[in-house]
């Protein structure tokens, strides 16, 4: 390694004078600039930036809230009431952050969903697609601790319920959950440590998104063809391409969300939350955020206590092990007419899961819910695998520019495209 | 390294020293690392004011038969119930064949009129319903949780449903004929 400035080339003096020191402006101007992009993304792409500007919103409001909050059994509620009538645009802060909650699940579930049926979890990104999982356990951490601080009575039920979770472990369960308490039940120790835990994991998540953009900074992005860029025809610079291509789903996406603040702010919420936690009632009936509720239902399609705790956190652990439970060597599902349906169906699946937890666990939906599970996990375990070796895949196209300017025209000559693309 | 450690000239058994070192430095650090870590884990199990809380007296006295009453203990409910002379013989015609977690109604008694059992279903931590007399009491005229359909009998015993084991009943020393001590 060479000691010494950095040779900037930037003809900026002040700009210069830092990049020589601190060459930051030359690797932004490397990942975000110049950085090779496939040229045929659809709006499929825009989700990672999407997931992006969120967790900034989410961190933006969230330190602002907690100026007006208070985490205290007694005075919890009461904080959050405050905030939303007496303090300036308290509403505002408060309605962006919840409804955030929601906007974040919907974009990364989307981004989750684009990478399994373009097949980004296959090599060389598994491990970029491991540290995504990361992401989501903990996303799923701070909501649940997120929601759990208003002390409503969803609040205290529903951090009943799934702290109760680990009571399921064998022998060490019921220490675990005194421990997780601090005390005998929900109390005030434990929402003191929910609010500190749901201040520091963004943070944690900032520090995990950051390493999952170096991972794909190194791979580079797959595509909805999911076949290798080959050369400089295949790619065109990040920018202005796909900040202007980010930029436009921006827009779509600050429309939805702002029809949600503004109009429905209390649409996906709870209305029990806005009683405040009582220890002696339990609701009639317990509902999770809504984006938890696949998962609740896999919870609740087991019988035995145990066995649902572990298939519910199968259904996620799952995901780790993807891309080798997936051996088929086309990545993209356009090419894969089979698996192309079985994860049509997976789609689908997945909101039936979302459908019945929501639900009573009553008649049909356990049994619905029960063939819903079988089949989330059969796709994982027996479908993926299977097709790896008996599916027969679609003939992959030559490369990224020829399918893309291919198309209608008829072939065209590399010479004559690959040359204004170099320029780019 | 591997070069220095062993140079030409020194005795075999200085590879040896260093491995007993670095054996011994890992050792000293893992231990220190628990020691310090420690502490962190523990502060977040119950601390010595909420411990101090653990005892809850009931007056039993105005209890009449037939009616339960819900205490607080631990920030938990506890159910005490006035059972009938029917709810007993109910009980102990029960056999244990037909319980999911077999414990007779002796067992989970100390005097058979009082049933002490803490109201938190062992399934996930809902507070079943029975204790008022509109109330519903599910199957076996016990409790009934509301959450995820587990029904107990008028013994606190799961008979029907999710939940994996009876509801708990907490220690507690009969002070008087009418008084108990919980916790």
């Amino acid at each position: 390694m060479s000691i010494g400035l950095h040779k900037s080339e930037f003809s900026n003096p002040v700009i210069r004078w830092v990049d020589s020191r601190l060459p930051i402006f030359t690797m932004m101007q490397k990942e975000y600039g110049t950085f090779p992009t496939p040229r045929n993304f659809n709006y499929f792409w825009n989700f990672g930036a999407l997931a992006m500007v969120t967790l900034m919103i989410m961190i933006l409001t969230g330190v602002f809230l907690s100026m007006n909050y208070t985490a205290h059994t007694v005075y919890a509620f009461d904080s959050v009431e405050r905030i939303m009538r007496d303090v300036n645009y308290g509403w505002l802060l408060r309605y962006v952050h919840a409804n955030g909650a929601s906007m974040f699940f919907i974009v990364v579930y989307i981004h989750i969903w684009r990478g399994m049926y373009y097949g980004s979890y296959k090599a060389p990104r598994e491990l970029l697609w491991m540290l995504g999982v990361v992401i989501f356990l903990l996303m799923m951490a701070t909501a649940f601790m997120g929601y759990v601080l208003p002390w409503g009575q969803m609040s205290f039920w529903g951090a009943t319920v799934i702290t109760n979770l680990f009571s399921a472990f064998p022998i060490v369960g019921s220490h675990i959950v005194t421990w997780l308490w601090g005390g005998f039940s929900v109390d005030n120790p434990t929402l003191n440590r929910f609010f500190s835990l749901h201040y520091l994991l963004p943070f944690v998540i900032a520090g995990v998104v950051f390493l999952h953009i170096a991972a794909l900074h190194i791979t580079g992005s797959n595509n909805p063809l999911g076949i290798d860029p080959k050369g400089p025809q295949d790619t065109i610079p990040f920018h202005p391409y796909y900040t202007s291509k980010d930029s436009v789903g921006l827009v779509v996406y600050f429309i939805v969300f702002a029809i949600l603040v503004f109009f429905m702010p209390n649409y996906l919420g709870h209305p029990d939350n806005y009683i405040p936690a009582n220890p002696m009632v339990t609701p009639p009936h317990i509902v999770p955020e809504w984006y938890f509720l696949p998962f609740y239902a896999i919870l609740r399609a087991v019988p035995d206590k145990l066995g649902g705790v572990v298939l519910m956190f199968g259904s996620i652990l799952v995901l780790f092990v993807l891309p080798w439970l997936d051996g088929s060597p086309v990545r993209s599902m356009r090419f894969r007419p089979v698996a192309r349906i079985a994860f049509a169906l997976f789609t689908l699946n997945f909101f039936v899961l979302l459908y019945v937890g929501g639900k009573p666990a009553e008649e049909p939906y356990v049994t619905i819910s029960r063939i819903a599970t079988a089949y989330y996990f059969a796709y994982f375990l027996v479908i993926l695998p299977l097709l790896a070796r008996l599916e027969r895949p679609l003939p992959l196209p030559e490369s990224i520019a020829r399918a893309v300017l291919g198309r209608g025209g008829g072939p065209i000559p590399m010479a004559a495209t690959a040359k204004p693309m170099e320029k780019a | 390294m591997a070069d220095m450690a062993t140079p030409p000239g020194t005795a075999p058994d200085a590879g040896g020293r260093r491995d007993f070192l670095t054996l011994a430095t890992t050792a000293f650090t893992a231990v220190g690392v628990g020691a310090v870590v420690w502490p962190f884990i523990a502060s977040m199990n119950p601390s010595r004011d909420v411990l101090a809380l653990a005892t809850t007296e009931v007056d039993l006295a105005p209890v009449a038969l037939g009616q339960a009453i819900t205490v607080m203990w631990r920030g938990k409910p506890v159910f005490i119930r006035h059972r009938t002379p029917e709810n007993v013989t109910a009980a102990r015609a029960t056999p244990l064949s037909e319980l999911k977690d077999p414990a007779t109604d002796q067992s989970r008694v100390q005097k058979d009129e009082w049933l002490v059992v803490i109201g938190v279903c062992t399934h996930l931590g809902c507070v079943p319903l029975g204790q008022k007399s509109n109330d519903p009491r599910g199957e076996y005229d016990g409790w009934f949780c509301p959450c995820h359909g587990s029904h107990y009998d008028p013994s606190g015993r799961i008979r029907k449903g999710p939940a994996p084991v009876n509801l708990e009943v907490p220690t507690y020393t009969f002070t008087s004929d009418t008084k108990i001590r919980i916790g």
